[in-house]
């Protein structure tokens, strides 16, 4: 019997949570995992924040868990981890982008981006930081910087057993293909650095965990 | 365990009502967009060989249409938001009483939590209320069943059927196994189409069959598959509905019987006796009003409900376990105090921006009240564009300025009252409005904010975009033309991007004491252009920048609230974030400063 794990990934519109929701449900449900998945739509389009919650196990019964439910928090833009903090479950990993996106009181100048989010999650919670626009802009297109994330997910939420390659090939156009690839591995890279050598060997094995500030 | 498979695979619950509906052998489906519903219609579309999938402009109108195909002797479907019932009642109560012939279901998607939605309401109440049958889903694979049951019951009991489904349903995503589509014998269409014409003495027929109807219908809800028990001893029996039974096995797990209820209106009373006197306790777990639990207790049967369970906002497994079992959740303490709110805005080059900037510059100087719509425009009341008042259902807001301007002049105090509409809202009930103000003499100001598309849903097209649902093309109304045929004398058509002449034509149709129609007419940013519209609506820059010499550091250039905009406090200048601009000048035309330039030649 496989107990129920429970992800939930944050982010920002746009930022391509939708595709990695879509990527892990395809890979778990290809595993033989029983796997629901909740989605919001509706604001997410105008800049909102959004969410995803991913669910997998031998039977899952709610597609959602409410706050202090999640095993993991992964979150594609670091304000938003802090935001939804309260959903992780007490020794619940964070995998928190080292990326910022300015909402609009922040774009008017009415108030600051946090400077400390880092390190109030550090402090509360087994926090993962990846760079992972830097990854991205490194490998050729900012916009990959889901698919790094999600190469980060698989190592800290110990999914690495299944082999994700030919679900990214399904889901991703045949022209990005190698570059999200790419993200993934070096997503994954990030995460544990120490992993078997894996086909992508012209993946920077740069030391990308930031520890701290 | 389900085995992934080619008929095996993960569906949202919207895909899962198409898919059921395709199989049943549905042949005809009309809606009207609305969130959590949109993508049902999106799904049925794509069968295009076997279903006529269309947009409607409202939703009575789209179940108007299904009801004219159910008679025609086909399967029909309408989808909406749970708002949109309230459009469509009136043809449903009179539908309830007339019957079908082919089977009809219509789709009503609830939104608890207020996710998108202006407000709460629990439809489930609209099936006694209408007198009809009502299916609940509580995840993907019972969508797609429950909607082919759906047919079955609306031909064998001559009634449409309600099929409620909420925000969590019908976007969240589980297994589901693929059948065959199944056209059923074709039913020709009744050479006696009496039963049809509701006038008073057949509908008073009509009436006393209806509660024939009802009776046998309750006891198909006693013996129906959808109602079912699961026993796992007397200790806790729960009876519980649609999402809310997914929370209850969560928290309960085999602690706990269910009364797992999917069939329910009319309930089934045997069912719900004979499940209450075995167990010790009994819950009603169910999201927002107390629905099954105001009948169970009509029964004379005691339970414990929405005095632990809140009835308000949507449930969630904690929810529950707090609620009845008093198990606080553990969460992580963490100091939130940083986190800075994040609204949903405009997006960057959004055509709504230039006009309600305008707009509410000139309401501060004068006594405006601005009657808004429901859409993307409604943004325009966040800060800082700050212009718009009001905002209270799809097509109000030219039938509220109406009657605001008319007291407003009786009064004599000289206030102006401006509706601002989008094109699809227009559409859908602001033509009416339109009317009335044409017809009664009213000197409101209505801007239709013609942005091309159905902007706020999700890109649909509408009867002004010049293609059907299933990518036919078809003759654009006119919005131009409508208007002046409802007798409009003075109407201009003006682009959003360019303020002076947007402020111009405000003044223009503040200084007339008649009814006006300012058309503001650019096609919302995400929308995929033709060629004839990219030639007509193409800025001059790719995107904008901010020659820093020449920024002053006055911030007026944030007062257009872009996202591409922001205020650097270390240099005290504004910035413009390339990727992010498109270039529409919105933000350059109010520097005052000239320091926003077009950034390609910034860059030459
Ligand atoms: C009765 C009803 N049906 C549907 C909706 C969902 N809905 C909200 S806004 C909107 C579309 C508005 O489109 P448009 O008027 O073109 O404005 P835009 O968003 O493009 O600015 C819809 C369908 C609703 N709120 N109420």
């Amino acid at each position: 019997m496989r107990e129920t794990t429970s992800l939930f990934l944050v982010g920002v519109g746009g930022q391509g949570t939708v595709l990695v929701t879509a990527i892990l449900s395809k890979g778990l449900v290809a595993a033989g995992y029983d796997v629901k998945m909740a989605e919001v739509h509706g604001m997410s389009q105008r800049g909102g924040s959004v969410s995803t919650q991913v669910r997998y196990g031998d039977a899952v019964y709610s597609p959602i868990v409410g706050r202090g439910g999640a095993d993991a928090l992964v979150a594609f833009e670091t304000m938003e981890a802090l935001r939804w903090i309260e959903y992780l479950k007490p020794g619940g990993k964070v995998i928190v982008n080292d990326f910022r996106i300015a909402s609009a009181p922040i774009l008017m100048g009415q108030r600051d981006y946090p400077d400390n989010v880092l390190d109030i999650l550090k402090a509360c919670a087994d926090t993962t930081v990846i760079e992972a626009s830097d990854i991205a802009v490194e490998i050729g297109n900012p916009r990959v910087m889901n698919l790094v994330l999600f190469g980060a997910l698989v190592e800290s939420a110990a999914l690495s057993a299944i082999d994700w390659e030919p679900v990214i090939r399904s889901s991703v156009k045949p022209a990005f293909l190698e570059m999200n690839l790419a993200a993934f591995r070096a997503g994954r890279n990030a995460v544990s650095p120490g992993e078997p050598e894996r086909p992508a060997r012209k993946t920077p094995r740069k030391k990308i965990v930031k520890e701290s500030k | 365990m389900l085995m992934s498979s080619p008929k095996v695979t993960l569906l949202s619950g919207n895909e899962a009502v198409a898919q059921g509906a395709y199989e049943a052998g549905v042949v005809y489906a009309s809606a009207y967009p609305g969130t959590p519903s949109t993508e049902i219609l999106e799904t049925l579309c794509k069968f295009r060989d076997d279903v006529i999938a269309e947009w409607a402009p409202n939703e009575k109108v789209a179940f108007e249409s299904a009801l004219g195909a159910s008679i025609a002797g086909g399967r029909a479907l309408a989808a909406m938001k749970m708002v949109g019932v309230n459009v469509a009642a009136d043809p449903l109560f009179s539908a309830a009483y007339s019957g079908v012939n082919g089977g009809l279901v219509l789709v009503s998607a609830d939104d608890p939590g207020l996710h998108s939605s202006q407000n709460e309401q629990d439809n489930r109440h609209y099936a006694p209320f209408m007198k009809i049958p009502m299916l609940e889903p509580s995840d993907s694979q019972e969508s797609k069943d429950m909607m082919k049951a759906a047919f079955d019951i609306s031909e064998n009991f001559d009634t449409p059927v309600l099929f409620r489904m909420t925000t969590r349903i019908c976007h969240s995503k589980s297994l589901v196994h693929l059948g065959k589509r199944q056209e059923g014998p074709r039913r020709l269409c009744p050479l006696n189409l009496t039963k049809f014409d509701v006038v008073p003495a057949l509908a008073r027929r009509h009436r006393v069959r209806l509660e024939a109807r009802l009776k046998r219908l309750a006891e198909y809800s006693e013996t129906c598959e959808f109602n079912r028990i699961e026993w796992n001893g007397p200790k806790i029996g729960i009876v519980t509905s649609g999402i809310a039974y997914q929370y209850a096995r969560e928290v309960f797990a085999d602690t706990a019987s269910y009364l797992k209820l999917g069939f329910t209106h009319p309930l089934p009373v045997r069912l719900i006796r004979d499940f209450a006197s075995k167990v010790e306790v009994l819950y009603v777990v169910e999201e927002l009003d107390p629905y099954l639990e105001d009948f169970i207790r009509q029964q004379g049967i005691t339970c414990i409900g929405k005095e632990k369970i809140p009835r308000i906002f949507e449930l969630d497994p904690a929810i529950v376990a707090r609620a009845l079992l008093g198990r606080e959740p553990e969460t992580i303490r963490a100091d939130m105090s940083p986190v800075v709110p994040r609204p949903p805005v405009l997006c960057a080059g959004c055509p709504h921006r230039g006009f309600f900037y305008e707009l509410g510059k000139l309401a501060r100087r004068r006594s405006v009240v601005i009657s808004g719509d429901i859409g993307c425009y409604t943004l325009g009341g966040n800060e800082p564009l700050k212009a718009l008042d009001l905002c209270i259902c799809m097509g109000a807001g030219p039938s509220m300025a109406h009657g605001a301007q008319k007291v407003f002049n009786k009064f004599g105090d000289g206030t102006r009252v401006v509706a601002t509409i989008g094109d699809s809202t227009f559409f859908h009930t602001g033509i009416a409005s339109l009317m009335n103000a044409v017809y009664n003499k009213s000197n409101t100001i209505t801007c239709i904010l013609d942005n091309r598309i159905t902007g706020m849903t999700g890109q649909q097209d509408n009867p002004g975009s010049g293609t059907t649902l299933q990518g036919e093309s078809t003759p654009p109304i006119d919005i131009e033309a409508v208007v002046r045929a409802l007798g409009v004398r003075h109407v201009r058509v003006i682009s959003p991007m360019d303020l002076t002449h947007v402020q111009e034509t405000l003044t223009w149709a503040f200084d007339l004491d008649e009814a006006s129609v300012i058309i503001v007419r650019w096609p919302c940013v995400l929308k995929k252009l033709d060629r004839e519209e990219r030639d007509e609506y193409t800025h001059k820059a790719k995107f904008m920048t901010v020659v820093e010499e020449h920024c002053s550091g006055c911030r007026m250039c944030l007062n257009v609230g872009c996202p591409a905009v922001s205020f650097d406090r270390a240099t005290g200048k504004a910035r413009i974030d390339p990727n992010a601009c498109n270039g529409c000048s919105v933000c350059a035309q109010v520097c005052k400063w000239s320091a926003v330039v077009n950034g390609d030649s910034a860059n030459a």
